[in-house]
This record gives structure tokens, sequence and C-alpha cells, in this order.
């Protein structure tokens, strides 16, 4: 019997070979949100992967900030705005920069499809639900409840797509 | 790493304004246009009437609204980095003020150096249904619109004077917005 295969599907086939192939959960593993000045501000993980205490996450954010300006200084071609993939043999990590300078970044199993797009959806809900949180401070350390969970479910929605396989 | 891509892609910016106006939710327009004239009220009660630090407090609040609003700009239009002035002023005047006000501008009356810039909107959504009465005739009814425009570039490091150049409240011929 023949069956029609999407090609998507067996791409995000393949994608969840390729972690369990380099022993590590498949997915997003985490979300880190730098802000303009290299400050952590957000930092939650989505896998079960082994867990960083809060100084060393602080200073791996700020460590990360300067090697993203690095980049953009040693860059041969003019207007580089930074590393956006950092790619190893047991994860990959999606930065992007916001014009007014905050950083996102995700790691994840390497290879994972989409990162870009869910860092856009959570710059989304950073700007609805943490920008827009009359008690929130800028550039103070995130604590909105409703942000968690969007970002939580955006997460989950991404990992959805690898987890039937 | 890669190239800065030309801002905004291919598209001219009343497109970009347009599609973002269509895509965000929407309120009930008077209920805007009350809740800005009654924080003007409040404002004036706290200040006494002084019309002069009225205008600053205005200006100072718009300022930190424009802070945060920038990134739900960002965010829901994509847009990057302008090149120049002159396409920072359309940016502001096509998309910006499209998005959020829902009202059709004109970008004009450029200085000889492109350093300056007058903004003229078509209609003023914050002073729809506003009279100055004579002991208020210097408050600058809408100065929190300006306010929020500087915050907003301020955090793309751009810094600028954003100020009224004619007020039809203030026996102005229409709105529009100095930009320098």
């Amino acid at each position: 019997m023949s069956q029609d295969i999407d090609p998507l599907d067996l791409e995000w086939r393949n994608r969840a070979v390729l972690a369990q192939e380099a022993g590590v959960p498949p997915g997003v593993h985490s979300l880190w949100i730098i802000n303009k000045s290299g400050g952590l501000v957000y930092h939650k993980t989505y896998a079960d992967i082994p867990h960083i205490d809060v100084n060393e996450t602080m200073r791996l954010a700020s460590m990360w900030h300067a090697i993203h300006a690095m980049s953009i200084q040693i860059s041969p071609v003019e207007g580089c705005t930074g590393i956006e993939l950092l790619e190893t043999d047991q994860f990959d990590l999606r930065c992007t920069q916001t014009p007014t300078g905050t950083k996102f970044f995700v790691t994840a199993a390497p290879k994972t499809l989409g990162l870009e797009h869910l860092l856009r959806s959570v710059y989304d809900l950073y700007s609805d639900y943490v920008m827009k949180n009359p008690f929130y401070e800028m550039e103070m350390p995130i604590r909105c409840e409703l942000f968690d969970t969007n970002v939580l479910s955006a997460v989950r929605n991404h990992n959805a797509q690898l987890g039937n396989y | 790493m890669a190239q800065r891509p030309t801002a905004p892609r291919g598209r001219n910016p009343e497109q970009t304004g347009q599609a973002a106006w269509m895509a965000t939710e929407k309120v009930n327009a008077e209920l805007f246009t009350l809740t800005y004239g009654a924080i003007v009220r409040q404002v004036l009660h706290d200040y006494e009437d002084c019309v002069e630090d009225v205008n600053k407090k205005l200006d100072s609040m718009g300022f930190d609204i424009g802070c945060r609003l920038v990134e739900d700009f960002l965010a829901k239009t994509s847009t990057t980095r302008c090149g120049d002035f002159k396409e920072t002023a359309e940016v502001v005047a096509k998309v910006g003020l499209r998005l959020f006000l829902g009202i059709g501008t004109r970008v004009g009356e450029w200085n000889p150096e492109g350093t300056e810039c007058v903004i003229t909107l078509d209609t003023n959504p914050l002073a729809d249904f506003v009279e100055l009465p004579e002991k208020y005739r210097d408050l600058s009814f809408s100065q929190m619109l300006c306010g929020v425009i500087r915050g907003a570039l301020e955090m793309v490091s751009v810094r600028v004077t954003c100020e009224w150049a004619r007020d039809a409240l203030r026996g102005g011929d229409g709105y529009a917005i100095r930009l320098l």
C-alpha cells in the first residue's frame, strides 16, 4: 500500500532522528533574552537538559552579548547584524537582535527547523505581554506570568511538530 | 551572518503601513479619543492649570509610551534599520502613524540639508471633539503624540526634536508635526 508522505513531515522526522543520534532531547531546549546592556532578563528551559545556576546564566548571557558584538566588528561585510546561528554537534543556537538592541536566542536540538519563526513569535509576545505591562520596568528581569504561559505554549506548539515521531 | 537588508524590503512604506493596520485589532475610536481627553484633563488638574508644565508632562508621558511601543511596532512590521533620516521620516509617517492611529499622512517641507521635515496629518483622532477654552490657549493638546515619536526613535538610536508645526486647535491650518 502506498502512502503519501508530506515532504515537510519527512523533514521533521529526520530532525527527530538526528536529535536522537546526538543523544539530546528533540525540539527547543531553552530561551534566553538579553537586554541592550548585556544583562540577562529572561531564561527558561523547556527540555531535560543539565541545570545551569543563576549566576552562571548571567555570566553566559553577558559573554554572548560580547561575542555577538565582536562578530559584528570583525565581520568583513558592512552592516552585519551579528551571529544568527551557531551550530554544534549537540545543539543549535539561533539568535536574533531587534533594532532596539534586545537579543533573543533559543537553543535546540541540532538542525531544528523554524527557530527563526519561533523567535519572531516570542518577540511578538514580548511586545504584547512585557512591554505593554505597565508594571514591567524597562531593562529589568521579566517576571510576567502571561508572558511565561504564552511563550510556553508557543514552544510546545513548535515541539508538537516533532512530537508525533 | 547575513548582510543587512535595505529596509523596508521591496515594499513601499505605504503598503507596509496599510498591511499592518489591516492586521491589527482595533478599538472604538471614541473610546480612544475620550480616554485621551480624560488624561489631558487629569494632568491639567494635577498641575493646577499650569499649561507649560502640562505640555512638558504630556511629552514625557508620550516618551515613555514610545519607548515601549516601538517594540510592538518592530514586531508587527518587521522593520529593519533605516538608511537615512528621509527614510526614517517616511517610516514614522506612513507605517507608524498608520499602524497606531489609522490616519493618512504626507511628509514634506524638507530643509535643504535634509535634517528637518514636516509630517502633515490628514486628521488628528486625538483632538476629534476638542475646543480649547481661552485660558488653555497655549496648551499643546496632542503633545503626547510628539513624545511617542521622540521616545520610539530614541530607542533605535535616532535622536529627534518633535513638535507641532501646525495645530488646528490653536488656530493653525490642519495638523502637522515637525521632525528635526
